[in-house]
């Protein structure tokens, strides 16, 4: 059985400079790709018989806005967690995504979950999933103009789909306190 | 003076309109448009403990056309906003809306892009009902309240015109 380590030492030698950067916190492992490279990464971590990553636990996105760029060179991430049924093992895939040029390759056709979860994130956070076979929103009505969760996005702007009503012909409503 | 002393305790006399206002606040029959956590103390208040159905609540009924008490139990997001306003627009006259705790009421702390701040943006509301979630005792306080006013409501005046009084 490998390791999460051994995971990452695998991806450096496939994919060389396609791997970023990887860290490891009490365990947990992650490991930084560019996402032109991220479906053959997600592939690779699959299939590959010493690794067996299997299942894609979660999919998300988080929003750098306010980080400085020494920090953060790019404004968006993809997070891709995954699992091995087999050998238990858990490693995290990160995909910088720029502001400008906002979209990554779909993970649909190797995790179905992935369609959802792409979809969440596309209505949440405006990341485009090219190849989804029907990205539209998922949570929020159609009609909605922005992608809530992006950090510039005031986080209390209403849409309301109907006219506020006038409330000055209410029989006078009373409140239990 | 009057009919009871020629005929005895047999009869009674009284306006039909109060008679039809009676009847009604004893009789309601509830639409639980139940979305959030709520939902659980409304079911508890439905139950045997505090039984809403001594107040002639008796039965829910979950189409709004058989309904004429609408209880709004939970957050209401501006994506459920059409249905409910879509169930009240469903309901016969006379109706009437019961705001069961602080999200359905103004929002409560989901002060976010999501929910609607106060189901009386979409709907007109006779009685609020404090708390995340309320005490049943409220509940029960609100039901009271609401049959107070309904049986001030008369037949031949219109709804906006009646308040609510001890």
């Amino acid at each position: 059985m490998l390791s999460e380590r051994d995971a990452v030492v695998l991806l450096r030698d496939t994919f060389g400079p396609a791997v970023i950067s990887d860290h490891e916190f009490r365990g947990d492992v992650t490991v930084f790709v560019h996402r032109t490279r991220i479906i053959d990464v997600l592939t690779f971590l699959r299939d590959d018989k010493r690794l067996l990553f299997d299942m894609l636990i979660d999919l998300t996105a988080v929003d750098y806005l306010h980080y400085e760029p020494e920090t953060k060179a790019e404004r968006f991430e993809v997070v891709y967690h995954l699992r091995s049924m087999a050998t238990g093992a858990r490693i995290r895939v990160k995909a910088p995504v720029p502001e400008d040029d906002c979209q990554v390759p779909s993970a649909v056709a190797l995790y179905k979950i992935a369609d959802w979860l792409e979809r969440e994130v596309w209505d949440m956070m405006g990341i485009v999933f090219t190849g989804h076979p029907h990205l539209s929103r998922i949570l929020m009505y159609e009609e909605f103009v922005g992608h809530p969760l992006r950090k510039d996005y005031p986080y209390n702007k209403e849409q309301p789909q109907y006219t506020i009503r006038e409330r000055s012909t209410d029989r006078q409503p009373v409140w239990v306190r | 003076m009057g009919l009871e002393t020629a005929l005895g305790q047999n009869f009674f006399t009284t306006k039909l309109s109060e008679v039809i206002a009676w009847s009604r606040k004893w009789s309601l029959f509830q639409y639980p448009f139940v979305t959030a956590c709520c939902g659980m103390e409304y079911m508890s208040v439905m139950c045997a403990q505090y039984d809403l159905a001594r107040f002639g609540a008796e039965i829910p009924r979950f189409s709004p056309r058989q309904a004429d008490l609408l209880w709004v139990v939970g957050t209401i997001s501006h994506k459920q906003a059409p249905i409910l306003r879509r169930v009240y627009d469903q309901m016969t006259e006379p109706k009437w809306v019961i705001s069961f705790g602080v999200c359905a009421s103004s929002g409560g702390f989901y002060d976010n892009y999501a929910t609607v701040q106060g189901i009386d943006n979409i709907i007109p509301v006779d009685v609020f009902i404090t708390g995340c979630p309320p005490r049943p005792e409220a509940v029960l306080d609100a039901l009271i309240m609401l049959q107070h006013k309904i049986g001030r409501e008369s037949i031949f005046t219109s709804p906006a015109d009646v308040g609510y009084e001890e």
